[in-house]
C-alpha cells in the first residue's frame, strides 16, 4: 500500500514533464498540433513530416551547435584548471587574504549575472582593444562569452573542488612531499587523482552550464557568426511574423540530442557522483 | 645517522606543539617518543621530517643542521599511522614512487622494488590495488615504500595503531628486527608504552609539549625522574599517595590517615632532605602483596584495606582498594583468592618506593 501511494505520487508529480517532453517530440514531427494531438491542415488527426527538421541541412545550425560546444569545452577546461588548482591552495596554504577571498568568492556568487552585464560589455570590449588575442577573448567571439561564463561558474567550482581537497588526509601529502615530489607534482599526481570524482562532477555541471547558455552568449554576440543553440533557438522567435513553433521544438530537440546521448552513456557515473560517494574510483 | 634536536620549538599563533625539545639520537638506535595524544610527538617528529619549520632551535642530521632542507633532500622514509599509501596505483606502483621521482632506470627500479618487497614479504602482491590489501599488508606497502630509498632515518608515526592486537605483536617484532638488520636510526612515536619499552633503545616521554624524561626503558621504569613519568610507565599505573614523612629516633614513617609505614632508611633520608614533610610516594602494583597470615611481618609494615574490586587478568588478579581517600591498585597471583568486600593484609615492597615533590612534581630520588 505505501509502495502504490509513492509510486502514485511520483507518477503524479512526473507527470508535467513527461507530457512536456511528449509534445515536444510529437511536434517536431507535426504539420501542427492541438493539444498533444497532431492534426494535418485538414485538422484530421495526422499530419506527420519532417520538414521540421529541414534545419539540419542549414549551416547556421550547425555553426551554432559549433559555438555552444566550444564555450562548453572551453568552460570545462578552464573551470576544471582554475577550480582544482585554487580549491586545493585554500584547502591547503595559509596566506595573507585567504579567508577574506573565500568569503569574497561565496558573496561575487550570490550575484547575479543580469546584475554586471553592462560592467562586463566594458570589460569585453577592452579585451576586445588588445592586439592579437583580443579578437578572441573580446565582445562577439566564443573565447569572450566563454571567459565570462567561467568566471560566473568559478566560485561555485573553487568551494567545490576546496571541499573535496578538505577531505583528503594530509598523510598522503606528506608521504609524497618526503617522498621526493614538489609541491606541483605533489598537487598533480597525487591529490587531483583523489578528487576525479568531483572534478567530474563539477565538469558535467559546467559543460550543461555552458551548453544551455543564455544570457550572456545572447547580450555579448551580434548576429549569428558566434551565436550558440539557445541563441540561434531565440532568432527563431520573432515579434512581426508568426513563429513556427513547430521548428521552435524541433530545433529545441536537436539541442539537447548530445546531452542525452551524453547521459545514456555515462548514467552509472553519474549515478556514482550523485550518491556524494568517492566510490566510484 | 646521528640525529640532535637543540631547543626545538614549535607553535602556532600562540598555541605550544612543542616546547624546547632537546635531545641526541646515536647512529643506528630507535628511539620512541611516547606520551598521551595531544603531547607534541608527531609535531616533533613531523619537524624532523621538515613537513613543520620549527619556531625555534635546531635540528641536526650528523652534525649538520637540516631546519631549511626540504623533506625530499633529508634521506629519511617515513611510515604513517594512516599508511598514506596513494590508492590511485598499485603496490609496485607505490613502492617505486620514490625511486621514480629520482628518475632512476626502470631495471634498476625494478630490481630494489623486487628485494623490499621479498624483504617484508608481500613479493606476490606488487600488481594488486591498495583498495585490495589488508590492514597488516597495507602497512607492509607503506614500510616498504619507507625502506625503498634506502633512507638514514626513518620515522614512524603509530604506525600500529590502526592494526588488530595480534598483527600489532607480530608486526612489532618484525620491525624491531628488520631496523636492527638494517641498522637504521629510527624515532618511533606511540602513545603505547609496551610498544615504547620493547622496542625503543631509549625512551622520550612526553607531556603537554614537553620533554620529560629521555632514558633507557629500564630506568624510565625503576627510577622515574618525574611524577608525570612515575604515572604514564608501567601498566598497570603506580600507585600515588599524599604522605607526610615523619623521623622519630632515626625511623623514618611515611604517614597519612590510613597508612602507617615504616620507611626503608636509603630512601627516605632523600624524600625527607628535600621536602617540607609531605611528599607524594609512588607504589607499583606488583609492588604490594598479600599479607601471608602464617608468618605476618611487622605491624607498621602492613596496610589492611577493604577490597572493591577484582578484575581477574588471566596470570594475575588486580585488585582495586580503598586506602582512606585513595585507590590503589594491586596484581596478585590468581591462586590467592582474594574476593570483593574482604579486609585484608597488605605488605609492600618499600626498597622500591618512589618519592616525588607535590609542587614541583620532580622526583626526590633522582634528581
Amino acid at each position: 500500500m505505501g509502495r502504490r501511494i509513492a509510486y502514485g505520487f511520483l507518477i503524479l508529480s512526473v507527470t508535467p514533464i513527461l507530457v512536456g517532453y511528449s509534445w515536444l517530440v510529437i511536434a517536431t514531427f507535426s504539420f501542427r498540433t492541438e493539444g498533444l494531438l497532431p492534426r494535418n491542415a485538414e485538422g484530421g488527426i495526422g499530419g506527420f513530416t519532417l520538414s521540421n527538421w529541414s534545419f539540419v541541412t542549414d549551416a547556421a545550425i550547425w555553426n551554432a551547435m559549433l559555438n555552444s560546444f566550444l564555450i562548453a569545452v572551453t568552460m570545462v577546461i578552464g573551470v576544471g584548471v582554475a577550480s582544482t588548482a585554487g580549491g586545493y591552495a585554500l584547502s591547503r596554504f595559509k596566506f595573507a587574504g585567504r579567508k577574506a577571498f573565500l568569503t569574497g568568492t561565496l558573496v561575487l556568487h550570490a550575484f547575479k549575472a543580469e546584475m554586471l552585464l553592462i560592467a562586463i560589455f566594458f570589460v569585453l570590449r577592452w579585451l576586445g582593444g588588445i592586439p592579437v588575442i583580443g579578437s578572441f577573448i573580446g565582445f562577439n567571439s566564443v573565447g569572450g562569452v566563454a571567459l565570462v561564463m567561467i568566471a560566473l561558474e568559478l566560485p561555485l567550482g573553487i568551494w567545490l573542488m576546496k571541499g573535496f581537497f578538505d577531505n583528503l588526509p594530509w598523510d598522503m601529502e606528506r608521504a609524497a612531499l618526503i617522498d621526493g615530489a614538489s609541491r606541483f607534482r605533489v598537487w598533480w599526481q597525487i591529490m587531483l587523482p583523489q578528487v576525479r570524482p568531483g572534478l567530474a562532477a563539477l565538469s558535467l555541471f559546467t559543460f550543461i552550464a555552458g551548453w544551455n547558455a543564455y544570457l550572456v552568449p545572447f547580450t555579448f554576440t551580434i548576429g549569428t557568426k558566434v551565436a550558440n543553440m539557445p541563441v540561434f533557438l531565440s532568432q527563431l522567435i520573432s515579434d512581426t511574423a508568426p513563429t513556427n513553433w513547430n521548428l521552435v521544438a524541433a530545433v529545441g530537440m536537436f539541442q539537447m540530442i548530445p546531452l542525452i546521448i551524453f547521459f545514456i552513456f555515462t548514467q552509472e557515473l553519474l549515478l556514482n557522483i550523485y550518491a556524494g560517494g568517492s566510490k566510484g574510483t | 645517522m646521528r640525529v640532535e634536536l637543540d631547543s626545538l620549538s614549535k607553535a602556532w599563533d600562540g598555541v605550544v606543539g612543542a616546547d624546547n625539545i632537546t635531545l641526541d639520537i646515536a647512529d643506528g638506535d630507535l628511539v620512541a617518543f611516547l606520551g598521551p595524544s595531544g603531547c607534541g610527538k608527531t609535531t616533533t617528529l613531523l619537524m624532523v621530517a621538515g613537513i613543520y619549520k620549527p619556531t625555534g632551535g635546531t635540528i641536526s642530521f650528523d652534525g649538520r643542521v637540516v631546519n631549511e632542507v626540504a623533506p625530499k633532500d633529508r634521506g629519511i622514509g617515513m611510515v604513517f599511522q594512516s599508511y598514506a599509501l596513494y590508492p590511485h596505483m598499485t603496490v609496485f606502483g607505490n613502492i617505486s614512487y620514490p625511486l621514480r621521482l629520482k628518475k632512476l632506470d626502470k631495471e634498476e627500479i625494478r630490481r630494489r622494488v623486487g628485494q623490499v618487497a621479498d624483504m617484508m614479504g608481500i613479493g606476490d602482491l606488487l600488481d594488486r590495488r591498495i583498495a585490495q590489501l589488508s590492514g597488516g599488508q597495507q602497512q607492509r606497502v607503506s614500510l616498504g615504500r619507507a625502506l625503498v630509498k634506502e633512507p638514514q632515518l626513518l620515522l614512524f608515526d603509530e604506525p600500529l595503531s590502526n592494526l588488530d592486537a595480534r598483527l600489532r605483536l607480530a608486526m612489532r617484532g618484525e620491525i624491531k628486527r628488520l631496523q636492527n638488520e638494517l641498522g637504521i636510526t629510527s624515532i618511533y612515536v606511540t602513545h603505547d608504552q609496551i610498544e615504547a619499552m620493547t622496542m625503543a633503545d631509549r625512551i622520550a616521554v612526553m607531556s603537554k609539549g614537553v620533554l620529560q624524561a629521555y632514558d633507557v626503558p629500564e630506568a624510565l621504569y625503576d627510577q622515574p625522574k618525574t611524577l608525570f613519568v612515575a604515572g604514564f610507565v608501567g601498566n598497570p599505573p603506580m600507585n600515588f599517595f599524599d604522605v607526610e614523612i615523619t623521623s622519630t629516633n632515626g625511623d623514618f614513617h611515611a604517614k597519612s590517615e590510613a597508612l602507617d609505614l615504616l620507611l626503608p632508611h636509603d630512601r627516605a633520608v632523600k624524600a625527607a632532605a628535600s621536602a617540607k614533610g609531605k611528599v607524594i610516594m609512588g607504589v607499583r602494583p606488583e609492588d604490594v602483596f598479600l599479607v601471608d597470615d602464617a608468618a605476618p611481618p611487622a605491624a607498621d609494615l602492613t596496610l589492611t584495606a577493604e577490597i572493591e574490586v577484582v578484575e581477574p587478568l588471566g596470570r594475575e588478579d588486580l585488585l582495586g582498594v580503598s586506602v582512606g581517600d585513595a585507590h590503589m591498585r594491586v596484581l596478585v597471583k590468581k591462586s590467592q583468592g582474594a574476593s570483593v568486600g574482604d579486609m585484608v593484609g597488605f605488605v609492600f615492597d618499600l626498597s622500591k618506593v618512589q618519592f616525588f615533590d607535590p609542587e614541583t612534581e620532580q622526583s626526590l630520588l633522582w634528581a
